[in-house]
């Protein structure tokens, strides 16, 4: 273990490398490039010992990592915001053909207009396409659960996606513990076992045509339809809600430092008021409630690390007893509200005696965010249910309504 | 291993048949003219290019070659390679499979 001085795109490739990844496929798109950058440095010095195929495109370079996966190898790209939505097809099918796929997300707005900066509406966009999404808040996470990330996804057979703030992470330097090969071998054994094992002796056609009801097969077997395979898939991600805090763990026996699981918390056990968030807002969080606190407002951080699958009972029992849940969104559906706002209030539907939830709307295109600013917003909406107010639209946090630079 | 989840993707052997009868998919039919095909010209197994070009693996190597017309999605490629314009197609009205003609009210 050393520590060392690093940006989150830094640690990022670091891990890829303490992997032992096999194939690197990536296209540049900032903020992620300088991930794709390292490693391809280190293949072409021949410190890493990996087969980096350069592409024309994301859609190819997650294309690319569907192949070698489908054949066993450990695989990694990273993207970002317009590069992803590229790669969209192939994020459906790396999902569906059950494959142990880590892609790092340097979070960034989407376009049109053209931004290059910060929210998380990329990757909470793709939501839905049945891979795991952890959020990291500093760069030692993004180190420690890019590795957790190979672990997670080999022993579930499914994709996961590794989203950390553009800039506010990937271009910021803070210190990393940087664990040994040694312990990272120890804890990440080589990849075994793909469920799809390709022999030209016995050929297959993987992913092809699958109706919607079961039927027999050409050789006489049973085999699933569309939707019983869905159902799996289904499955394996909710037991990602237990896989999740077991190899946090057997990080934490390895290298000595957990990430906490599913979900993390800061002051939250005596407060009245959880401060809900994913990703580096988190940290900002913490900064709100030490001002919050100092005037005597009992409040707490509740930071969200699995956003897919959804910790909804953890974040039932984390919130049980408190009167109000204010949610931070770096992402909006549109016509409706911020996804974390939406899950949550799901997830509480059936709590006895629920929280509150009021959803804020921050950060979006990079629009900076201060501990300030999401103290104020706090101090509203713990005002707003004072009043008796139940249910309420986003709180757009320093939008301006005139729409003008002051 | 925290529970004890089927792990399994959707996958088949290419065999045939693994995807059905597919011949019913067909709006047009191919059709082999035995005396222009160069194989039957020439006697022997030669050219043999529509059995390459087909994707669907319905063709049988031959003098000429055949197809078959239970899996042969009708999509033209043999038609369209054929260097000696021995293979046609034509509606699948006329083999029968679909009776209705044109403007028949049903």
């Amino acid at each position: 273990m050393t520590t060392r001085v690093i940006t989150g795109n830094e640690a990022a490739a670091i891990a890829a490398k303490l992997a032992r990844v096999q194939v690197i496929a990536a296209y540049p798109i900032t903020p992620q490039s300088p991930v794709v950058e390292t490693l391809s440095a280190w293949v072409e010095s021949g410190e890493l010992p990996a087969e980096f195929v350069t592409v024309e495109s994301e859609h190819s370079a997650l294309t690319v990592c569907i192949t070698a996966s489908t054949v066993g190898a450990r695989v990694f790209t990273a993207t970002s915001a317009n590069g992803l939505a590229y790669m969209n097809e192939q994020v459906w099918w790396a999902a569906g053909a059950r494959l142990p796929i880590v892609m790092c997300i340097a979070n960034r707005a989407m376009a049109a207009p053209w931004n290059v900066l910060n929210d998380q509406q990329d990757s909470m966009s793709e939501r839905d396409a049945g891979w795991v999404q952890l959020y990291c808040r500093d760069n030692q996470e993004i180190l420690d659960t890019t590795v957790q990330a190979y672990r997670i996804a080999e022993r579930l057979n499914v994709p996961v996606m590794v989203c950390y703030d553009g800039f506010l992470l990937s271009h910021t330097v803070m210190p990393v513990d940087v664990p040994s090969a040694e312990q990272i071998d120890a804890f990440l054994p080589p990849r075994t076992d793909p469920l799809q094992l390709v022999d030209a002796n016995d050929p297959r056609n993987i992913g092809p045509v699958t109706l919607a009801d079961p039927r027999t097969d050409a050789d006489g077997v049973a085999r699933p339809g569309y939707m019983e395979f869905r159902a799996l898939h289904h499955g394996a991600l909710l037991e990602a809600l237990e896989v999740i805090p077991e190899v946090d763990a057997e990080y934490a026996s390895a290298v000595g430092r957990a990430c906490g699981g599913l979900t993390w918390e800061y002051q939250l056990g005596d407060a009245d008021v959880g401060l809900v968030a994913a990703g580096s807002l988190t940290t900002q969080l913490t900064l709100a409630v030490e001002s919050l606190r100092a005037e005597g407002v009992r409040v707490g951080v509740l930071g969200i690390r699995a956003y897919r699958p959804f910790p909804a009972a953890e974040l039932r029992s984390r919130l049980a007893g408190k009167r109000l849940a204010v949610v931070f969104d770096k992402a909006l559906s549109y016509g409706y509200e911020g996804p974390i706002a939406a899950d949550l209030k799901a997830a509480l539907h059936s709590a006895e005696k629920p929280p509150v939830v009021f959803g804020c709307i921050c950060g979006l295109g990079g629009r900076d965010v201060s501990p300030k600013d999401l103290a104020g917003a706090a101090r509203r909406a713990i005002a707003d249910a004072d009043a008796g107010v139940r249910e309420r639209k986003p709180d757009w946090i320093n939008v301006r309504p005139e729409g003008g630079a002051r | 291993m925290s529970s004890d989840i089927r792990h399994e993707i959707s996958q088949s052997r290419p065999s045939i048949g693994e995807a059905g009868a597919t011949g019913d998919w067909r709006n047009e039919f191919p059709f082999v003219v035995a005396e222009t095909c160069v194989a039957v010209k020439q006697g022997k197994i030669t050219c043999q290019i529509c059995w390459a070009h087909c994707p669907d693996a319905c063709i049988a190597q031959g003098m000429p070659p055949t197809i078959d017309l239970t899996y042969c999605k009708g999509c033209g490629i043999c038609a369209e390679v054929c260097p000696h314009h021995a293979i046609g197609m034509r509606p699948e009205a006329e083999h029968g499979v679909c009776a209705i003609e044109e403007g028949d009210a049903r």
